[in-house]
């Protein structure tokens, strides 16, 4: 996986993309793994099947940089990426993205319109957001009989001992030291905005730094845990399903203190395929596209008409997939969602601190 | 005697000087389109990036291009306290004008991101300011701006905007020496907390020596060994030298990642043999210890070639001369063998130290938290924070050292006496 990162940055930091896909073909990028193939599943195949074009898929490790790359030269080759909700609103207030009105997007299967169909906070001028993911933490149930159930066990190293699996981001981590600190999920921002408060949540990971393997694309989690190589992770809460429900791995999910996001449909400014990634993204947010999402990967979809329709794991219909969802109820007792103004603010200013604070050893 | 006043002519009739002068400039024509290839080569490829990351570094366009009127006016405050009216008239027309564009790098996106590199807070500030300021309609135009959002009351904010504003800047060189303007706008150092790249650099170059060195008393007996043995073995020896060599990097690196890590190959032998218990396996990768040892394994070949090019020219018979006048064999090394072989030494460690420097990929891959290298940072501000200019800054910070250790290895040992083979 990093491999192939890697090579793949390499490409881009040539600028050279490759060229243009002929007409009826459109590239779509996304995160790869259990993701992407619930994506293809739900999207994918049924609009190749309706409208005889072809779908060329492509994975990334999130960020603006090859968008940013691809638009400033000029040469774009991605017509249409899941992004996450900061990087589409950074994305789309540096003029890279194409607009999309609210009212081009189809009424949802009981006839209400879009704009009221979609949960609130899930439309943007730039970005249609098609599910809500999580950021959670597991363990192996095999391993640890008597598992945790909150954050602060996360960072209790004498009551479950071993390494962590963090990202290796400032992003969520600081939520999460927080929150285990002691702080509520609602006032997690507020006191992430004072300096008092990010010291004191560099402190909460000073204490369990030297135990942390860091991992940076989201398959990578999952992987940690049945290697045994940490005791918890951090993952996203649908690659820990997807390992239970399709690897029948004996992962266990805490759900306490999730930090939940969007991931969103952009169109690069300049994509030469603008009108079918546009009729794409049409399709794959329609109710029932999103709906059949929701059987193949644990994430809520963003329509509120979808959720009724909701059944099933696709291949294992003894799961019901409503208790998975980050949206769940029960899931939110006490969860935070990702404040995409806050870390559009201090993302630099804080991955540059994080950098420091891992490179001290 | 010949007639000086009539020129010699050649067998068509025309003057030999003349001839001679159009000869010599036809080869040297032909001589120039011989190597032209080669040099729009090298400016395509060489000159033109790096002239462009130079100027990437210190050009500043972004507060010309999205609010051009007030770049041009606000070049005219003093900077003491806040500024008049008029120059925050112009600013918010120029923010209200802004909103509409869509523009590649004239958004309002684009100013919020670069004042937010200065002012980490400022990017929403910018942004929601922007939305309000076409209902702005008449003065006093600074009230109507704190009315929306305290922090323009802060004269640094104004300061940045104003710094933001010229066309060149000296701010991404701070950022990457770990410097700031403060409130006043002068320069200081950045928190500790936030200090980054100066002790990554110091690092980078710590490390590099390290491994030069290493690299050196690795490939010194082995070099030795390749330039004295018999043809047939040597050869064979060379092989295991070059195969390495010829492998790809990534294979290479990804070998010593099976090899160390806490579940690989090592490890399980020293638990075979008992020399560590099961949970005590030691970590040997994704740190610097890993850095080190999977990049003195790439970089060695560099170090014995050079080495070896130079000791296979110095004649044996040297070394016994010196011992058949009495000079024991410690004495002949140091006096006479190990002199000789000092172009290749010079040779062999600048080019390991400067390709140490550099290295990304290894790093990289290997590094985990404590073996990552300025490149690696590089790498960051290009791919993810996207401040291309701050990379541009650190990269042609790290050409300038480059070049200044070349200098002084020039003074030391003289790049004459660089022998490569």
């Amino acid at each position: 996986m990093k491999l192939k990162t890697l090579s793949a940055s390499i490409l881009a930091a040539g600028l050279i993309a490759s060229s243009a896909a002929s007409a009826g073909d459109i590239t779509v990028v996304s995160w790869g793994g259990a993701y992407t193939k619930s994506q293809v599943e739900a999207y994918h195949k049924p609009w190749v099947a309706k409208t005889g074009n072809t779908i060329k898929s492509e994975d990334y490790n999130g960020g603006i940089a090859e968008i940013k790359a691809q638009v400033e030269a000029g040469n774009v080759s991605w017509d249409i990426v899941d992004v996450e909700l900061s990087d589409a609103i950074r994305a789309c207030d540096e003029g890279l993205l194409e607009t999309i009105d609210p009212a081009d997007l189809p009424a949802g299967a009981d006839g209400t319109a879009a704009k009221d169909d979609f949960l609130e906070g899930t439309l943007y001028e730039c970005a249609v957001a098609n599910i809500v993911w999580s950021t959670i933490f597991a363990y192996d149930k095999s391993k640890i009989k008597d598992g945790p159930t909150k954050m602060a066990d996360f960072f209790d190293m004498e009551k479950f001992p071993g390494k962590r699996g963090l990202r290796k981001s400032p992003k969520v981590n600081l939520e999460f030291a927080l929150m285990a600190d002691g702080v509520a999920a609602k006032d997690v921002y507020e006191v992430l905005a004072t300096p008092e408060g990010v010291d004191r949540a560099f402190k909460k990971l000073d204490t369990i730094k030297g135990d942390v393997v860091w991992w940076e694309a989201g398959a990578q989690p999952p992987q940690l845990l049945a290697d045994g190589e940490v005791a918890l992770t951090t993952a996203y809460n649908g690659r820990i399903f997807n390992a239970v429900a399709g690897e029948k791995k004996p992962f266990e999910i805490v759900w306490d203190g999730q930090v939940w996001d969007l991931d969103l449909w952009v169109i690069p400014k300049g994509s030469k395929n603008k009108d079918l990634a546009m009729d794409f993204l049409k399709f794959s947010t329609a109710t029932e596209q999103l709906a059949a999402q929701a059987s193949w990967i644990s994430y809520g979809p963003a329509r509120k008409s979808s959720s009724s329709l909701v059944g099933t794991y696709a291949t294992d219909a003894s799961i019901d997939m409503g208790p998975q969802m980050p949206t769940n109820p029960a899931n939110l007792t006490n969860a935070v969602q990702n404040n995409f103004e806050f870390w559009a603010d201090n993302a630099d200013q804080l991955t540059e601190r994080f950098n420091a604070w891992l490179a001290k050893g | 005697m010949s007639d000086s006043t009539s020129p010699i002519l050649t067998a068509d009739g025309t003057p030999l000087k003349a001839k001679l002068a159009q000869t010599t400039r036809r080869l040297r024509i032909k001589a120039l389109l011989l190597t032209l290839p080669l040099v729009i080569f090298i400016i395509i490829t060489f000159v033109l990036p790096i002239g462009q990351m130079l100027y990437r570094s210190v050009h500043n366009p972004t507060g010309i291009m999205v609010t051009p009127n007030f770049a041009e006016a606000i070049q005219e405050w003093d900077g003491e306290g806040l500024p008049d009216d008029r120059f925050v008239e112009i600013f918010v027309k120029d923010l209200a004008l802004a909103k509409k564009n869509r523009e590649i790098g004239k958004t309002v996106g684009n100013l919020a991101t670069r004042v937010n590199y200065e002012i980490p807070g400022s990017r929403s500030l910018i942004t929601s300011t922007a939305r309000k300021a076409k209902n702005i309609k008449e003065g006093p135009y600074l009230d109507a701006l704190i009315k929306i959002n305290k922090k323009w009351e802060n004269p640094a904010m104004w300061l940045t905007l104003q710094r933001a504003s010229k066309e060149y800047t000296a701010s991404f060189y701070l950022a990457a020496l770990d410097r700031k303007y403060d409130d006043k706008g002068d320069i200081v150092m950045a928190d500790e907390l936030y200090q980054i790249y100066i002790p990554i650099l110091m690092k980078t170059l710590w490390l590099s020596a390290v491994i030069t060195l290493l690299c050196f008393i690795l490939a010194y007996p082995v070099s030795y060994l390749l330039s004295t043995l018999p043809m047939k073995t040597s050869n064979l020896l060379m092989i295991l030298v070059l195969l390495p060599f010829w492998t790809s990097l990534l294979v290479r690196t990804t070998a010593w990642i099976a090899m160390l890590q806490t579940e690989g190959i090592v490890n399980d032998f020293m638990v075979f043999l008992g020399v560590i218990g099961d949970d005590g396996r030691i970590q040997m990768i994704y740190n610097m210890t890993g850095t080190i040892i999977a990049m003195v394994h790439i970089l060695l070949p560099f170090m014995i070639l050079p080495l070896y090019s130079v000791m296979k020219t110095i004649p044996p018979s040297y070394m016994r001369a010196a011992k058949s006048m009495g000079a024991s064999t410690t004495y002949a090394f140091t006096k006479v063998y190990f002199p000789q072989t000092i172009p290749g030494i010079a040779a062999g460690t600048l080019l390991v130290f400067i390709l140490a420097i550099g290295y990304y990929i290894t790093p990289a891959l290997v590094g985990g938290n404590d073996g990552l290298l300025i490149s690696n940072l590089i790498a960051g501000h290009i791919k993810s924070t996207l401040n291309w200019s701050l990379g541009a800054a650190l990269g042609t910070i790290l050409l300038a050292v480059v070049l200044v250790f070349y200098w002084v290895y020039n003074k030391l040992v003289g790049v004459d006496n660089l022998k490569f083979g």
